[in-house]
């Protein structure tokens, strides 16, 4: 074995870098530690709640209590001790402030830090002719600030935070919150039913192609606190949305809780294209701290021609356990995930996708790229189910993994459920290891290693990465070099 | 500009360098040639610095720098390059955006300012333009999908760029057509100067008809057993290496 390969063993001598990792110092407001129907009922109140929500919520937080942990994805923790969390943490400040201006300046450099504009007239000061994009900053338990929201209600777009979403659209929130993902759907969706603090809330109207790319911008930034964040995304008849989401946490020794939600629902010829970039603190090399990445997404694909995509770079979090899905129910709807996962040091990530195909002619498309290097293990785990009445449908999918050293796992179970004799279903699968050729070559044209190794899984990535909207592209690239940092000699 | 003392290196244990003493002065040409197994291309991996190998003895300056204790991409920065014999395929990678980073590494270690896209496309178009390469095929990812001539061009589109002092060969003809083994020799030629040197290694004679050498060498089981002029790869065309490989078999 060459020295490289050796030297690739010997993971911990450089420690990764992560340089969304700092701390803003700034008082918050915390519920006491621990889970009960008085720190829901807290929670609702603080947040101005209806009734409804109320009841919605301690439903929820009933049905928790006797639900028990799924155990079938490929990761090990020690058991979560609910009690030792923080569910509600917001900066003192926040009591409602009507301005940016009255926004704690650290919070608003704690956001520049990240690259994330809030003033509008900086967004709009930047790069010219580069496409502007209005923000949701999501710190801890809050929405602090949401951009742009008077240039997209002219085009008839809601764009804000749930909490607000909840008292001013209580039409809109009933109808759809929980109708994709259900309260009782799994153990995480549950608790974040019971919890779940800010988010995202957005509405097309009609025939609406939403004039700027939206986006969600989580930080979770308390100590001992669990993010909960709820997204409920809808595009009615023919409208188009692309919404991104990024994610950064500070580097902390326990591991934070973090069980999101994602709902969306398109109707007739609706599109939406939902972008995430995940870099939560993955903890040290050797596993300690790092945030638990819980997440249900899925989408509902109601009308007919209905199509959501979902692209994902996941290169945070000790640990991930997410799978995008699709209800593929309108005829003729498409769904697509396109998914980068990394994983290096100690981390795990349980991803992948579920595709329910239900109408006709409806057309499904995976493909996902697994990157493993460290002591990491990596699994794609994927279903595509076909369902009687699906006539002609179609699915695409393509699992690659790549493999740095000689400790790491990358695991790939597609499931496959066919029960119509019409549907065409392709499966492809590889794996494959960085070459020592490659390597060199990179190495004798001037890169060095570790610029090599980005360099090549950005190649493989590629696929991927060009699905991404530009400015998260070239953002996610960086990533991808960051995350894999201290993976070769 | 080059000089090589009795350098020996093995790989797995297996002696392949046995001693070789070599000079190249600065905007020589000199020519390696020799049988298969002779150790031609484990010369240029070991004056490239790939970790496979193992230099157990002698030593390498370059510009009087100890080349052996150089990482690769140091000695690249110090203006070495190597033409691959079988260029590697990088997937999803563009030529373009391979130089371009690679370039760029490379100013960052001298400390220089990095290229701006402009100047780097307009210098990599004029290049292209040279070898014969289409827009399309520096699209293409790197070496993917490309022919064994197409992979050859890029390599030398590659040296024309990274403007290399001391550029190795390493059978650069193995694997072209006749069109094609012009092109990239009016390549090499083009980029010949009192400044750069080269090393051309090569089994086959045809190619020094194109690329003309200061001085020849054979290289048999791990030693430079003769040198001389233009004329010695004429000789060793007309009579083979046989003469050579008995020595050995009688030392």
């Amino acid at each position: 074995m060459s020295d490289v390969l050796q030297d690739l063993n010997q993971l911990d001598k450089m420690g990764r870098q992560y340089e969304a990792g700092f701390e803003t110092d700034i008082e918050m407001d915390y519920a006491p530690k621990g889970l009960n129907e008085d720190i829901i009922r807290l929670i609702s109140e603080k947040k101005g709640e209806p009734e409804w929500m109320l009841d919605w919520r301690l439903a929820a937080y009933r049905h928790w209590l006797t639900m028990p942990e799924p155990d079938w994805a490929k990761i090990n923790h020690p058991p979560i001790d609910y009690q030792d969390s923080y569910y509600y943490a917001a900066p003192k400040s926040m009591n409602k402030p009507k301005s940016l201006d009255e926004v704690d300046p650290k919070i608003l450099e704690a956001y520049a830090k990240l690259g994330i504009p809030l003033r509008e007239q900086e967004v709009l000061a930047g790069v010219e002719g580069a496409p502007r994009v209005a923000v949701d900053a999501v710190f801890d338990s809050v929405s602090v600030a949401t951009t742009f929201k008077e240039t997209l209600k002219e085009a008839g777009v809601i764009f804000c935070s749930m909490s607000e979403a909840i008292r001013e659209h209580p039409e809109l929130v009933k109808k759809y919150l929980g109708s994709v993902v259900p309260p009782r759907d799994n153990k995480h969706a549950c608790l974040n039913s019971a919890v779940f603090t800010d988010g995202s809330f957005v509405y097309i109207p009609k025939g609406v192609k939403c004039p700027m790319e939206l986006s969600t911008y989580f930080r979770m930034n308390a100590t001992n606190t669990g993010q909960f964040e709820r997204t409920l995304i809808i595009a009615d008849e023919g409208s188009y949305v692309s919404y991104l989401e990024g994610c950064t946490a500070p580097m902390r020794d326990e591991n934070q809780l973090h069980a999101a939600v994602v709902e969306l629902i398109v109707h007739d010829d609706a599109e939406i294209r939902y972008s995430t970039v995940q870099n939560w603190y993955p903890g040290d090399e050797e596993g300690q701290g790092g945030v638990y990445n819980f997440v249900t997404k899925r989408a509902l694909c109601d009308g007919v021609r209905s199509k959501v995509s979902w692209t994902q770079v996941e290169t945070g979090s000790a640990i991930t356990w997410k799978y995008p899905s699709c209800i593929l129910k309108g005829d003729y709807s498409v769904g697509e995930f396109y998914s980068v996962a990394i994983t290096n040091g100690r981390q795990q990530a349980d991803t992948g996708t579920k595709m329910l195909h239900l109408g006709k002619h409806t057309k499904s498309r995976i493909i996902s790229k697994g990157i493993a290097a460290g002591r990491s293990d990596g699994m794609y785990r994927g279903i595509v189910k076909i369902m009687p009445k699906a006539e002609g449908a179609r699915n695409y999918t393509q699992c690659d993994s790549m493999l740095i050293g000689d400790q790491c796992g990358a695991h790939t179970v597609p499931y496959i459920e066919c029960r119509n004799k019409t549907a065409k279903l392709e499966h492809e699968a590889t794996t494959s290891k960085i070459s020592e050729d490659q390597l060199f070559y990179c190495r004798q044209r001037g890169l060095s290693e570790e610029e090599a190794v980005a360099l090549i899984v950005n190649g493989f990535c590629r696929e991927v990465l060009q699905k991404l909207p530009m400015e998260f592209a070239v953002e996610a690239q960086k990533l991808v070099g960051i995350s894999l940092e201290g993976s070769v000699g | 500009m080059i000089k090589i003392k009795n350098l020996s290196a093995s790989i797995d244990d297996k002696p392949i360098l046995k001693g070789i003493d070599l000079s190249i002065g600065k905007g020589e040409v000199h020519a390696i040639m020799g049988p298969n197994g002779s150790g031609k291309s484990t010369l240029s991996y070991v004056l490239a610095g790939r970790d496979d190998y193992e230099v157990t003895g002698g030593s390498a300056t370059f510009n009087g720098a100890d080349l052996l204790a150089m990482e690769p991409e140091e000695r690249v920065t110090a203006g070495l390059f190597l033409a691959f014999q079988y260029p590697v395929e990088i997937p999803g990678v563009q030529m373009s955006t391979f130089l371009k980073e690679a370039m760029n590494s490379i100013r960052r270690r001298k400390g220089e300012e990095e290229l701006d896209a402009l100047s780097f496309l307009k210098k990599m178009k004029t290049a292209a333009k040279n070898l014969g390469i289409s827009d399309e095929m520096i699209k293409r990812s790197v070496n993917t999908g490309c022919s064994g001539g197409e992979k050859k061009r890029n390599e030398a589109l590659q040296m024309a760029m990274l403007e290399p002092s001391f550029a190795i060969l390493d059978e650069t003809d193995s694997g072209l057509d006749i069109d094609a083994l012009k092109i990239v020799a009016d390549g090499v030629n083009a980029l010949r100067s009192p400044e750069r040197s080269f090393l051309v290694i090569t089994h086959y004679q045809r190619l020094l008809d194109y690329i003309v050498p200061d001085y020849v060498h054979v290289l048999a089981h791990g030693r430079i057993v003769k040198s001389g002029g233009p004329d010695l790869a004429k000789e060793l065309e007309a009579k083979g290496y046989a003469e050579f490989m008995q020595a050995e078999e009688a030392a």
